[in-house]
């Protein structure tokens, strides 16, 4: 029998092959037989997660409160490094310069990553914008979100600070930030499903020491990281209560 | 807790004294000097069961003028501004105490008598059935809110 393993889908779409090289020195590492299936989406990841096939997961902050506190996942390691973090675009020539100046009846483009949505609204709120009076357009991808935002389709885009940056210098030059969120509590977490809980000291070890070889550094900075570090159940748990607050 | 002392600029801070629902008092000076939110940002902290600040982010420590050592292992109470009625708060604690979330509009009160709104959400932090502490997130209020808040705390106040 194989494990099956995911990631949550906001990751950028140039890391696909970088996280089927790490699925490879996964399984290499730890001789068991791990299938990586990388879903189309939230709502494919979602419905995956409900079916119970997902047993390991590199998981997005709200996901992994649906799996430590529904669905007894164990979080085990994170990558160091930035916390997960937003920003809210519009076009250079907007009026608007800042989130106060935002009238009723901004449209907003967005794709739709929970994380990215629930922390860009909250950042909305000070200009007494809320799902009843704006306008939510939802893209596929982080640089349809940016058209938009440039050919005044939309006043303005959420997008997160890695899909900002991974923007061409020539499309941010004429996007200015109207906010940056500095949330610092919430970032990604590796979590094992009930069936691996056995094997969690082996992954514990494993990814600890990644950083230790060189082929292990280049995967972790293809991924954005320099190491894992240790999670201890309660920071998740911790992590999981400030979500709580924002997602009602 | 111990009262504040008078700040060096006493002319425009007023005296009040505060009644905490444990039966201590506090003395406190008051200025009208509102510092602005920090914008993209949470305020978190967390206490134990008895509401004795455990944790808190920069954020918080920040907002609140003091250092951080002189806000873990006090009594949460420290921030709290007279302009805030007291059944605001018991109504929180009824709320988390019951295992649920409270959210409401609180101006706080820093260290230099100064103060700052905040959108608050207080839940209980629930470890293996049991209620082992709260969290209480802030973010941004709207200007808007907040003027309602303060009308009606005034009125609830007067009344
Ligand atoms: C997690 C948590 C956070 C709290 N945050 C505040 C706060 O920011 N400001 C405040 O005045 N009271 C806060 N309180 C409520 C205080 O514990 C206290 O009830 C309040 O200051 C009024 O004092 P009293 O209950 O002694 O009258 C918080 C309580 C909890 C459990």
């Amino acid at each position: 029998m194989s494990f099956n393993f995911t990631v949550s889908p906001s990751f950028p779409a140039e890391r696909i092959s970088d996280w089927y090289i790490f699925n490879t020195w996964l399984q290499r590492s730890l001789s068991i037989p791990i299938h990586l299936e990388l879903h189309d989406g939230f709502d494919a990841q979602r419905a995956a997660i409900e079916a119970g096939q997902v047993d390991l997961i590199h998981a997005n902050p709200f996901d992994a409160s649906l799996l430590v506190r529904e669905k007894g996942f164990r979080a085990i390691a994170r990558p160091d490094g930035a916390p997960d973090e937003m920003v809210i675009v519009s076009a250079q020539g907007h009026p608007a310069l800042a989130i106060d100046d935002l009238p009723p009846g901004t449209r907003i483009a967005c794709a739709n990553d929970p994380c990215v949505n629930t922390i860009g609204r909250i950042l909305l709120e000070p200009a007494n914008l809320g799902a009843d009076n704006t306008v939510e357009q939802q893209r596929g991808t982080y640089i349809q979100v940016a058209k938009d935002v440039l050919r005044g389709q939309a006043d303005v885009g959420f997008l997160p600070v890695g899909a900002y940056r991974g923007l061409s210098s020539l499309v941010r030059r004429e996007l200015k930030v109207l906010v940056t969120s500095d949330i610092q509590v919430i970032h990604h977490v590796f979590l094992l499903g009930r069936d691996l809980h056995a094997r969690a000291d082996d992954f514990v070890r494993i990814l600890l020491s990644m950083h230790e070889t060189e082929k292990g550094q280049d995967l972790l900075s293809a991924l954005g990281a320099t190491r894992w570090q240790a999670v201890e159940q309660e920071d998740v748990e911790f992590m999981i209560d400030i979500i709580s607050t924002l997602t009602q | 807790m111990l009262d504040m002392p008078p700040p060096p600029n006493a002319g425009g801070a007023i005296e009040h004294r505060l009644d905490y629902a444990d039966g201590n008092r506090r003395r406190v000076f008051v200025t009208h000097i509102e510092t602005p939110y920090p914008k993209g940002r949470l305020i978190v902290s967390r206490t134990d069961t008895r509401g004795i600040i455990t944790q808190c982010n920069q954020s918080f420590v920040d907002m609140s003028g003091y250092e951080r050592g002189e806000l873990i292992g006090q009594p949460h109470c420290l921030l709290r501004h007279p302009d805030m009625p007291s059944v605001a708060f018991r109504d929180l604690w009824e709320t988390v105490q019951a295992g649920r979330q409270w959210h409401g509009y609180v101006k706080n009160l820093r260290k230099d008598g100064g103060h700052y709104w905040v959108f608050a959400t207080v839940v209980p932090n629930i470890r293996d059935g049991r209620i082992v502490g709260y969290t209480s997130v802030r973010r941004e209020p709207s200007r808007e809110r907040v003027a309602q808040a303060e009308a009606s705390y005034k009125e609830w106040i007067r009344s």
